[in-house]
């Protein structure tokens, strides 16, 4: 996948997927990530 | 090597619907619309109702986790087990008791009673088999109502309701302090008065087996509430405040901040100061979290359900030298999420799973039964939230099959083989594993259980310190002389 030139908001999740390692996959794609916020939902 | 056991567990829950209004979703929700009140009232459970709830009827030992695989959902609707308010690690309280021992655990005359409601609790409460007449006569005398009306009116105090009467308030600590407002000394009140309530059930437990509450050297409170001032919010000590109610003369303590994970970082700092000879007993205690109270009461009334976040929980736990007839905790393989891991799945599932069970030469499937969160489903489901422990054994399913230790087509049945269904309240710190460690440590001592891993997680980047959440774990190995072992 190539997100080159794309911004993205991360929205991660402490028992799913965290913030941290969606970013890494993102940037790694090209793209930029411009907000990164993890949640927990309990 | 011999390693320090778990001698007693205890648990509570309160049931306090008037106070979840006060929890901090709630609180926002009606601050923006107070039309809300009169829904939220409607879907408000009465005591019979939440206590014959089969989650909380599991959490304080009258039933086994498994037996909820069984019922039928939704577990809101059932009665089948009737409203036995005592079960084997502790009780469920009724609010007026409650109310009263807020007023027991208050120090400095924050909690002041209506007159009249003030003397029912004060009957209940020496009826109760864990408190006497010193502790009810902490109470005082109460105050007319006009005198709370005028607090509540005029003088910034939080009122205490029952049933949509003002019975009592709580009043603000100081003129301009913000940390001690009424809802702060509230929460923190909440989570004493809970942990006491805990810590006696602890000790009703362990006191005719030679080690009562004077025994016990160090007290850690592993909870998340925030007890200071405003040049120290959240320095603490809830530990000793707790110690001192609940007859820990020997005894001084400290907070533990991790998050949810506060508790397994907790046992395993109290195990750590055992098995270093530094103290002979010590106690983890967790108190309830008048926050989370209705916190995802938006989900439950879009659902038509009750509001299912009405009761505060609390543990505590005896944590002693090696014996031979009690659980212990194996300090050679404990779980940790260091900082190199970062966040994804498998990395966190690698630190706290497979990296100690290596040590100890297991496999994913030699051990027995995993604790994880074990938030209650039927909480979380209707808000969108899903099932948070069932997520968790996924996980580690899908972690052993990528190691060959469990087969790729039977991840789902992890779940039942080596998991548990989720009982505990939507309580912060007290979801966070330990509810099955009471059951774990029956099972051990009845030979039902040989191992079980104890997983806790906690949401470090709530507090926007850092991106990083954090986990502990650690293994419980049955006592050699129990009877699986003696097979």
């Amino acid at each position: 996948m190539n997100l080159s030139g794309k911004k993205v908001i991360v929205l991660g999740e402490r028992d799913g997927v965290q913030g941290t390692a969606l970013t890494e996959c993102i940037k790694a794609a090209g793209a930029e990530i411009v907000l990164n916020i993890n949640q927990c939902f309990v | 090597m011999q390693f320090p056991v778990i001698k007693a567990v205890s648990y509570a829950l309160a049931h306090t619907p008037d106070l979840v209004v006060y929890g901090s979703k709630p609180e926002r929700e009606l601050r923006k619309n107070p039309e809300l009140m009169q829904q939220i009232s409607e879907h408000l459970r009465s005591f019979e109702q939440a206590c014959a709830y089969p989650p909380h009827q599991v959490f304080i030992g009258s039933l086994p986790p498994e037996s909820l695989w069984d019922i039928p959902r939704p577990w809101w609707q059932s009665t089948q087990n009737g409203s036995a308010r005592f079960g084997s690690f502790g009780e469920f309280m009724p609010e007026t008791e409650f109310y009263g021992l807020l007023r027991i655990a208050d120090d400095f005359d924050l909690v002041q009673l209506e007159e009249n409601f003030l003397q029912s609790a004060r009957q209940r409460l020496l009826e109760h088999p864990l408190f006497g007449e010193e502790d009810v006569a902490r109470l005082g005398s109460g105050l007319p109502i006009s005198v709370i009306e005028t607090r509540v009116a005029n003088e910034g105090a939080l009122p205490l309701r029952q049933n949509g009467r003002t019975v009592g308030c709580v009043v603000k600590g100081h003129e301009e302090d913000p940390v001690l407002r009424a809802n702060f000394l509230l929460e923190n009140l909440a989570c004493k008065a809970s942990g006491v309530l805990a810590l006696r059930r602890l000790f009703e437990q362990t006191g005719g087996h030679g080690t009562p509450a004077s025994t016990v050297d160090y007290v850690i409170n592993s909870g998340e509430e925030a007890v200071g001032d405003r040049y120290q919010r959240g320095a603490g000590n809830l530990a000793k405040a707790m110690a001192e109610l609940s007859g820990c003369v020997n005894s001084t303590g400290s907070d533990v901040k991790a998050f949810c994970c506060g508790p397994i970082h907790s046992i395993v700092i109290a195990a750590g100061l055992i098995q270093g000879g530094i103290f002979e007993n010590v106690v983890v205690v967790g108190g309830g979290a008048l926050a989370k109270l209705g916190m995802k009461f938006r989900g439950h009334l879009s659902k038509a359900q009750p509001i299912l976040e009405d009761v505060l929980a609390s543990f505590a736990i005896l944590v002693g030298r090696h014996d031979d007839t009690n659980p212990s905790i194996r300090l050679d393989a404990i779980g940790k999420h260091d900082v190199r891991y970062g966040g994804s799945a498998q990395a966190i599932a690698e630190a706290l799973i497979a990296a100690p069970l290596e040590k100890l030469g297991l496999r994913i499937s030699d051990i027995d039964k995993y604790a994880v969160e074990l938030h209650d489903p039927e909480i979380t489901e209707s808000a969108g939230s899903g099932n948070i422990p069932q997520f968790n054994y996924r996980t580690i399913a899908s972690l052993a099959a990528i190691r060959g230790q469990w087969l790729r087509e039977e991840i789902k049945d992890f779940e039942r083989r080596h998991g548990l269904p989720g009982f505990s309240p939507t309580q912060g710190h007290v979801p966070s594993a330990v509810p099955y460690l009471g059951h774990a440590r029956e099972c051990m001592l009845r030979g039902e259980l040989k191992t079980a891993m104890f997983i806790g997680k906690g949401s470090l980047f709530l507090g926007k310190m850092t991106n990083l959440s954090d986990g502990m774990s650690f293994v419980l190995e049955a006592p050699a002389k129990s009877v699986v072992n003696q097979v």
